[in-house]
């Protein structure tokens, strides 16, 4: 499982990009980033390597954040891929909340994040499946 | 009881003080204050009166007269026998000045020790007095009721909100005295600093100077684990000390041997049956520097009806729900913000920050409740955060009848009092949005 930060942010200009910053002055290294939005707020999402110093350092500078945790899976480079591995969770009737991915620099694959319910029994379902789920520390030494 | 022989006398001999101190101040006014002979004398009435009753019959006085006389023309005592000097915050308009006699200080001092008697107060407890000192009638007034009490009195006065944990902690405070909305700030930020002050000697809190709701009440003595007494004053009257919640924690006791209470109708002026809301007004039976005859407070309130189990038989006000000129008329809706305060205080994962913001869309005005996501919501997926914003607009419609559009602000973007919650936030001067 991987902990992923939320970020509660005011839709206006310049807010992201001041996260962002705040982010980048920390010293914390981003894996993947993903915005949801409406049309007053927006929620952003962040894979990093240190999700706990980042946390602690985005509460600091005066940000809400809510650590929830998620799964990344390794998805295989090919059409079809990723309908494999949501079709195992289908099948174990597990509900995807969302989903995106971020591609490894080494390239061999994408790697996806799924927000579900019951994320530990999602990943064992996953690895059962011969798919490579990965830690944290795998996160962090993917960079 | 600090002082039980005029805290519970009985109703009779109680109007019979009253009659004659109210004759007492208004020959002084109209000998003393030109302004307040032009206004008997305007409305033909003589400064004399031969039932309680008759005071209805009298003029009113507002703020616009304390502020046409200012520094010193509303004072009924010669400057030299003025002491000291109080004035309002001026947030509404032109500050307005008080003078406050060798006796009235007295006096006041009296009445500020009933106040934190009747929180539970004695000469043993230690009094962290948070109110801001200066021309604010909070600080020091509080002040001197605490010394007057016998109580360990902090001075420590508004602001620097880490010292006054500290001073919480190491001090042993057992009553803090601020206003409510610091309240909640000393516990978020002692929170912060990893203090429950739960764990603290803190015992009850004295609470005043805007108006707050139950449920923050609700709050405050959950986060602090105290009881929070509301109190209630203001500087054209005298400050804090006019009237006090008991530990019963329903109504307001009015110092009826230092103040004359009514209600009245805001529109029609005329007194309200007992038991409806209305506005305040006080006239001052024993103010020496600064009198006041049917001052109008334009706060908002009701008398409760019946005695109250602590054997004071001074009759109560209920807390004050809102203040005349805070109203807002939204679609035809009068609307106090302590209401919206009063339903989001109610809703589970809503902080306690929040704000009523007036702007122009058009030529029309337009309301905006901006509510701070609190800590404890989960918001990391979108429909949790649309579902708290459509249950406070729910709420919100249901307790007032009115629709008001709700914003879902960051955390600690709404800005924190010291001292008065800037609740409304009013644009509605600076373009449309």
């Amino acid at each position: 499982m991987v902990r992923q930060l939320t970020v509660f942010l005011e839709n206006s200009p310049g807010r992201l990009a001041a996260l962002t910053r705040a982010i980048g002055d920390s010293g914390i290294n981003m894996r993947a980033l993903m915005v949801a939005d409406t049309a007053d707020f927006g929620v952003v999402r962040i894979i990093c390597d240190d999700p706990g110093f980042a946390q602690s350092a985005l509460e600091g500078a005066g940000y809400g954040v809510t650590v929830t945790d998620v799964i990344a899976v390794v998805v295989p480079d090919r059409p079809g891929g990723l309908a494999d591995v949501l079709e195992v969770l289908g099948a174990a009737e597990i509900n995807v909340e969302y989903a995106y991915c971020f591609v490894k620099p080494s390239g061999e694959g994408a790697i996806d994040v799924f927000r579900v319910e019951e994320p530990e029994r999602a990943g064992r379902i996953l690895a059962d499946a011969g798919l490579r789920v990965l830690t944290q520390e795998e996160v962090r030494l993917a960079g | 009881m600090f002082q039980p022989q005029y805290e519970a006398m009985q109703p009779g001999d109680l109007e019979a003080m009253q009659l004659e101190r109210l004759n007492g101040v208004l020959s002084r006014v109209y000998e003393h204050v030109p302004a307040y002979r032009a206004k008997l004398d305007e409305a033909g009435a003589a400064p004399r009166v031969s039932d309680l009753a008759d005071l209805a019959g009298l003029p009113f006085t507002v703020k616009d007269d304390l502020r046409a006389a200012y520094p010193y023309g509303m004072f009924a005592a010669p400057l030299r026998d003025i002491i000291r000097v109080h004035s309002s915050s001026g947030t509404t308009g032109q500050i307005t000045v008080v003078g406050y006699t060798q006796g009235d200080i007295d006096r006041w001092a009296d009445m500020m020790a009933r106040t934190i008697a009747c929180a539970g107060g004695t000469a043993d407890d230690i009094v962290q007095v948070t109110y801001g000192y200066g021309l604010f009638t909070g600080g020091l007034g509080v002040h001197y009721g605490s010394e007057r009490l016998g109580c360990l009195t902090i001075p420590i006065s508004g602001g620097n909100t880490k010292r006054q944990v500290q001073v919480l902690k190491d001090f042993g405070t057992t009553i803090l005295a601020c206003t409510p909305s610091y309240a909640v700030l000393i516990a978020e930020t002692a929170a912060e600093m990893g203090v429950d002050v739960r764990d603290l000697p803190l015992r009850a809190g004295v609470f005043g100077a805007e108006p707050w709701s139950d449920n923050m009440r609700k709050q405050i003595e959950g986060l602090m684990g105290i009881a929070a007494i509301d109190i209630y004053g203001l500087s054209e009257v005298l400050g804090p000390g006019v009237a006090s919640e008991c530990v019963h924690q329903n109504g307001l006791h009015v110092n009826e041997d230092h103040f004359i209470i009514e209600i009245v109708d805001p529109q029609t002026l005329k007194p309200v049956p007992d038991g409806q809301r209305g506005e305040v007004v006080f006239t001052t039976l024993t103010k020496e520097g600064s009198p006041v005859i049917r001052y109008r407070t334009r706060d908002i309130s009701r008398m409760i009806p019946g005695v109250c189990a602590c054997g004071r038989t001074f009759r109560r006000m209920e807390r004050v729900s809102g203040r005349t000129d805070d109203m807002l008329i939204i679609r035809g809706v009068n609307v106090f913000p302590s209401q919206i305060e009063q339903v989001l205080a109610g809703i589970p994962g809503v902080a306690p920050h929040y704000q009523v913001v007036l702007s122009k869309r058009g030529s029309m005005d337009y309301v905006e409740v901006h509510v701070e996501v609190g800590p404890d919501v989960p918001f990391d997926e979108i429909k949790t955060l649309e579902r708290l914003r459509a249950k406070v607009a729910a709420e919100i419609a249901s307790a007032l009848a009115v629709n008001i559009d709700v914003k879902l602000v960051e955390p600690k973007s709404i800005q924190r009092s010291e001292g008065k919650a800037k609740r409304v936030l009013d644009l509605r001067n600076e373009g449309s949005v």
